[in-house]
C-alpha cells in the first residue's frame, strides 16, 4: 500500500513546524532571560537553599498565578511565564499538526493527534 | 553563596553539559541532574523539574533543525506519542509518590543502561523496504534524504515499538529526562527504521513527551524559576554551539570519554541514593 500523502504537503508541514519550534524556543528563552535580569538585579545578593525541598509558592505553580506575577513584572513570575511558553511550544506543534492532518482529511491521525493534545492539556491544567 | 554567583556557576556548568550533550547526541539532561544534586546539593525533586524543562528546550531547538532536513517522520512520531505522553503522566505521578532515594537509584541504573545502549554500533542491515500490514495501515513508511536523492523505507513491529515507547514515557516523567536512548531503541531496533530517521524522530518526540509531565511538575512546585533559568539558558547556548561544531570534531573519541563520565556519575547517583536509603 502506498501512502496517499503528497510529499510536498509533508515537506511544507515540516518547514512550518520547524519555524514554529525555533520561534517558540527563542521567544521563551528571551522572556526567561529578561525575568532573570529583573530577579538578579533585585535579589542577586541574597542566598538561596535548594537542599531541602519546599515546593514553590502556590502562585508560581499554575497558569493564572504565573500570569498575575508576570504582569506585575516580578522576576520570578516572568521567568516562570517564559518556562510556560517553553512548555507550550511542543503543545503548539501538536495543535498545528492537528490542523495539517485535518486539512489532509486524515481522520485516523486527527484522532491520534487529538488524544496527544488532550493529554498535554490535562497535564498543563492539572490542579 | 549568593544567588548571582550560584546562577553563573550553574549556567556555566549547564552550557558545558548542553555542548557535550549535543556533540555526542546523548542529550544534556543526563548531566544536569547529577550536576545539580551531587555538585550543588540540590534536592532531586528540584533537579528533576529543572532537567525536564531543559529537555524541552534542547529537544525543540534540535527538532527545528532536524524537521527541516526531512529526517523526522511526523506520523510515526505522533502515533508513538500516544504511548510516550500517557507514560509520562504515569511517570510524573510515580515521581510524586516514590521516595527520593529510590528515584536516585533508578536514575543511576537508567543512566548506565542508556550509556550502554548508545555505545552499541549501528546495524543498518536490518532495514526493510516493505512495511508490515499494521504499519501500512498507519501510513508510516516514508523517505529520507541521502546524497543520492530520497530513499524510501518501510516500518515493522509497531506494537513492540509502542510498548517500548510507553516505558520511555514513564522513565521520562519519573526522572525528568528525555529518554532518547530508549526511544531510539524502539524505532531503530524494534521498528527497523533507518538510524538517522530514528534519532531525528526521537528528538522530535522528546519535547512533547516532556511537556506531558511538565504541567504536573509545575503544579507540584518542582520547577523553581531561579534555579531553572541558568540551566535552560546555559543548555540552550551550549547545545547550539555543539550543533555548530558537530562536523568539525572527532565524535567517536568524545562519545567514549562522555560515556565514561556518565558511568561514573551514574555510579555516584546509585551510591548516594543507597546511602541515604540505608542510613535513614
Amino acid at each position: 500500500m502506498n501512502t496517499a500523502v503528497p510529499a510536498s504537503m509533508n515537506h511544507r508541514m515540516e518547514v512550518i513546524i520547524g519555524a514554529l519550534l525555533r520561534a517558540g524556543v527563542v521567544f521563551s528563552g528571551s522572556v526567561v532571560f529578561l525575568g532573570g535580569l529583573v530577579y538578579l538585579s533585585r535579589h542577586g545578593l541574597e542566598t538561596v537553599d535548594y537542599r531541602v525541598f519546599q515546593g514553590e509558592p502556590e502562585d508560581l505553580c499554575h497558569v493564572g498565578g504565573i500570569a498575575k506575577n508576570a504582569l506585575a513584572l516580578h522576576g520570578r513570575g516572568l521567568i516562570q511565564l517564559g518556562l510556560l511558553f517553553l512548555i507550550a511550544t511542543p503543545l503548539a506543534r501538536v495543535a498545528l499538526s492537528l490542523f495539517a492532518f485535518a486539512y489532509q482529511r486524515d481522520k485516523l491521525y486527527v484522532a491520534v493527534t487529538l488524544f496527544v493534545l488532550g493529554v498535554l492539556i490535562y497535564s498543563l491544567l492539572y490542579r | 553563596m549568593n544567588v548571582l554567583i550560584l546562577t553563573i556557576l550553574i549556567g556555566l556548568g549547564s552550557s558545558v553539559a548542553g555542548y557535550l550533550g549535543s556533540l555526542t547526541g546523548l542529550g544534556g539532561g543526563f548531566i544536569i541532574i547529577p550536576m545539580l544534586t551531587l555538585a550543588f546539593g540540590v534536592d532531586i525533586r528540584y533537579a528533576i523539574g529543572t532537567s525536564l524543562i531543559a529537555v524541552i528546550a534542547t529537544s525543540s531547538g534540535a527538532a527545528a533543525a532536524y524537521v527541516r532536513e526531512g529526517f523526522s517522520n511526523i506520523r510515526i512520531g505522533m502515533f508513538l506519542e500516544i504511548a510516550t505522553t500517557a507514560g509520562a503522566v504515569v511517570g510524573a505521578f510515580l515521581a510524586l509518590r516514590l521516595p527520593t532515594h529510590a528515584i536516585a537509584v533508578i536514575f543511576g541504573l537508567v543512566l548506565m543502561n542508556s550509556a550502554y545502549l548508545s555505545s552499541r554500533p549501528q546495524d543498518e542491515s536490518r532495514r526493510t523496504q516493505a512495511s508490515d500490514r499494521f504499519a501500512a495501515l498507519l501510513k508510516m513508511n516514508g523517505t529520507y534524504p541521502t546524497p543520492h536523492g530520497p530513499k524510501s523505507y518501510g516500518v515493522r513491529s509497531v506494537p513492540a515499538g509502542f510498548g517500548l515507547m510507553a516505558i520511555a514515557g514513564v522513565l521520562s516523567g519519573l526522572l525528568g529526562i528525555g529518554s532518547g536512548a530508549v526511544k531510539v531503541l524502539a524505532m531503530d531496533q524494534a521498528m527497523r527504521l533507518p538510524f538517522k530517521v530514528s534519532t531525528a524522530t526521537s528528538n522530535f518526540m522528546i519535547g512533547v513527551t516532556a511537556a506531558a509531565s511538565a504541567g504536573i511538575y509545575l503544579n507540584k512546585g518542582y520547577i523553581d524559576p531561579v534555579l531553572t533559568m541558568p540551566v535552560v539558558l546555559g543548555v540552550l547556548i551550549g547545545s547550539m554551539l555543539g550543533a555548530r561544531h558537530l562536523f568539525g570534531v572527532e565524535t567517536r573519541k568524545l562519545r567514549t570519554i562522555f560515556g565514561a563520565v556518565i558511568v561514573v556519575l551514574a555510579a555516584q547517583m546509585i551510591y548516594s541514593g543507597l546511602k541515604g536509603w540505608i542510613i535513614k
